[in-house]
């Protein structure tokens, strides 16, 4: 989680990603923050995050996202 | 003979009255109502005073900023599209380069128009759409109209920081959106779905198009570019069949496999342009769409739009590069070498040069940087001839197809925006306490890299740079670095900087 923190932190300094629940909804991340988010998530934990995955949800805070990194390293 | 882009948009209100011509999530416009609307905006312009001068439209991309643009046009003037998304310095500088009399904005941009440091006109577009219509009026100001009257002024990255606005005229846009439609077959049938902001001249490929044929243009919502799938069911939603897109967002769905899960139904023309295109995801494209019809396109600003292109008929190996194919007819592009000598041979690298009735006017109050792109065309000296020096260089392979292989300086291309470099770094450097700063692309992982040498931290800088520039030109990653190695005569080592990325 601290390394996915650190990915998102490099992105916007003055967000704090631990308690922010709306970087979607409140367009914190936009699309170039989204592409380079996943490509280091994918680089960094040796996943591969699947199009179908790549939806609001999975990305309105950091904590939704370090769910998703968990369930795609279980399989 | 056409000589004024209205004629496209008096013409399709006429044939196509009820039709749907823009819509967005919020809201459609027919071409009668486009029509209607710009003639109301016109009028009220017009009867304020305001012809032949730029007028800047500073409104979030919808509808009825369309009807906005030719609204300026029927008064006589020339629209400036800002974003509302825009960085505060930028605008401040683009004001300052136009001194305009008159600002159109909505309520959502008006507070961000009364802050600047700006005394004219601050006009609200909804009022304005409801202005009784003086048609005599407008057809005066029409019959005084010649083609090479401004048409819109976009601006640019600039080298030294401050940006350049092109000015592009009617005969230019024209002669564009001709050719640009004949090569791609676009028709009446045509359902856009429009990706470029409003703010550069890639979204003319959709406007303009639109009225010529009575076709239709979606706004795409721009959180769906996050989400690729979201995005591939709102096309198959519309029925948007053809979409001329930056390269990157066409990689971003190829890229994370997802048309492997969803294939698009209605698609029949991709064209992608400003940047490489993965031959990978290229191929990934073309076998989910084998009935469509895919172009690489390339050309500057200063050419209105694209100048030429290029129809994918193969695969592509990785590491090929797709062509940028042939210039669209009554355009030339040269290739000139050192010596300002014509290139012929294949294989042999020259600068991008284009001469034709698409170049536009040149830089807004800017003759020395616009004498120093602009020149006389060395090829002969007889009578004045204009030719656009694009920076680029390029050959043409042995099939006589020209390709693109790099820059003469340090302009870029990321995320279909061109961006120099210096332009960054000079935003750097207005933070106190930096000493020296050094931005390179890494063209390996598509990346704005900055390093610099300062006693302040990496959030502090950029807190700081998120002020100064657009959202597109922010760096992607940035190294504090003791020092900045110099060559030996004492410049930044870009190369050496570039080279710890590998």
């Amino acid at each position: 989680m601290d390394e996915l923190l650190e990915i998102l932190s490099e992105l916007h300094p003055e967000i704090d990603f631990s308690t922010h629940t709306a970087l979607i909804d409140e367009a914190v991340l936009d699309s170039f923050d989204i592409v380079s988010t996943i490509t280091e998530i994918n680089e960094r934990f040796d996943v591969a995050i699947p199009a179908d995955k790549i939806v609001p949800e999975n990305f309105n805070s950091a904590a939704a996202l370090w769910a998703l990194v968990e369930e795609l390293e279980d399989e | 003979m056409r000589i004024n882009v209205l004629e496209y948009l008096d013409r399709a209100a006429r044939q196509w009255p009820d039709k749907a011509a823009f819509c967005d999530a919020e809201e459609q416009l027919s071409f009668a109502a486009l029509d209607a609307y710009s003639r109301a905006i016109g009028t009220a312009l017009a009867a304020d005073g305001h012809a032949a001068e730029p007028v800047v439209v500073y409104l979030p991309k919808s509808p009825k900023t369309v009807a906005a643009f030719f609204g300026v046009l029927r008064a006589g003037c020339y629209y400036v599209p800002l974003d509302d998304e825009m960085p505060r310095l930028r605008v401040e500088l683009i004001i300052q380069t136009l001194a305009p009399r008159a600002i159109l904005c909505n309520s959502k941009t008006r507070a961000a128009v009364e802050s600047l440091d700006y005394s004219g006109a601050i006009l609200d577009v909804d009022a304005l759409c409801a202005t009784p219509v003086d048609n005599a009026a407008l057809a005066a100001i029409r019959a005084e109209a010649i083609d090479t009257d401004p048409i819109y002024v976009v601006f640019t990255s600039g080298s030294t920081g401050k940006p350049k606005g092109v000015v592009a005229c009617h005969r230019s846009v024209i002669d564009y959106v001709e050719q640009l439609s004949a090569r791609l077959a676009f028709d009446g049938d045509t359902v856009f779905g429009n990706q470029a902001p409003l703010y550069v001249d890639a979204c003319l490929k959709e406007l303009y198009p639109t009225l010529k044929f009575g076709a239709t243009t979606c706004f795409v919502p721009k959180g769906l570019f996050s989400f690729p799938v979201k995005l591939l069911e709102y096309l198959n939603d519309k029925g948007v069949n053809t979409i001329c897109w930056v390269a990157s967002a066409l990689t971003l769905v190829a890229g994370f496999g997802t048309l492997e899960s969803i294939t698009p139904t209605h698609l029949r023309t991709i064209a992608f342009g400003s940047e490489v295109f993965p031959p990978k995801q290229l191929n990934a494209w073309r076998r989910a769409c084998p009935n469509a019809r895919f172009f690489n396109l390339y050309g500057p600003t200063e050419a209105t739009g694209m100048s030429c292109a290029y129809e994918v008929t193969r695969d592509f190996a990785e590491g090929e590069s797709v062509p940028i194919g042939r210039a669209f007819p009554n355009t030339q592009i040269l290739l000139l070498d050192e010596h300002n000598a014509r290139v012929t041979e294949a294989g042999v690298t020259g600068e991008i040069c284009i001469r034709g009735t698409a170049l536009t006017l040149g830089y807004y109050s800017d003759p020395e940087r616009t004498d120093a792109a602009f020149v006389q065309n060395p090829l002969q000296s007889h009578y004045p001839e204009k030719l656009y020096r694009t920076g680029d260089l390029g050959q043409t392979n042995a099939a006589g197809e020209l390709c693109f292989l790099s820059r003469k300086d340090y302009q870029i291309k990321h995320m279909g925006h061109r961006i120099e470099l210096g332009e960054i770094e000079g935003a750097a450097h207005t933070l106190p306490g930096m000493r020296s700063v050094c931005c390179v692309f890494d063209d390996v992982r598509k990346k704005i890299v900055l390093f610099y040498a300062a006693d302040v931290d990496k959030a502090a800088l950029i807190a700081h740079l998120k002020t100064k520039l657009p959202r597109y030109m922010l760096p992607n990653a940035i190294h504090p670095r003791d020092e900045l190695p110099l060559t030996p005569n004492g410049k930044l080592d870009r190369a050496a900087l570039k080279a710890s990325l590998a």
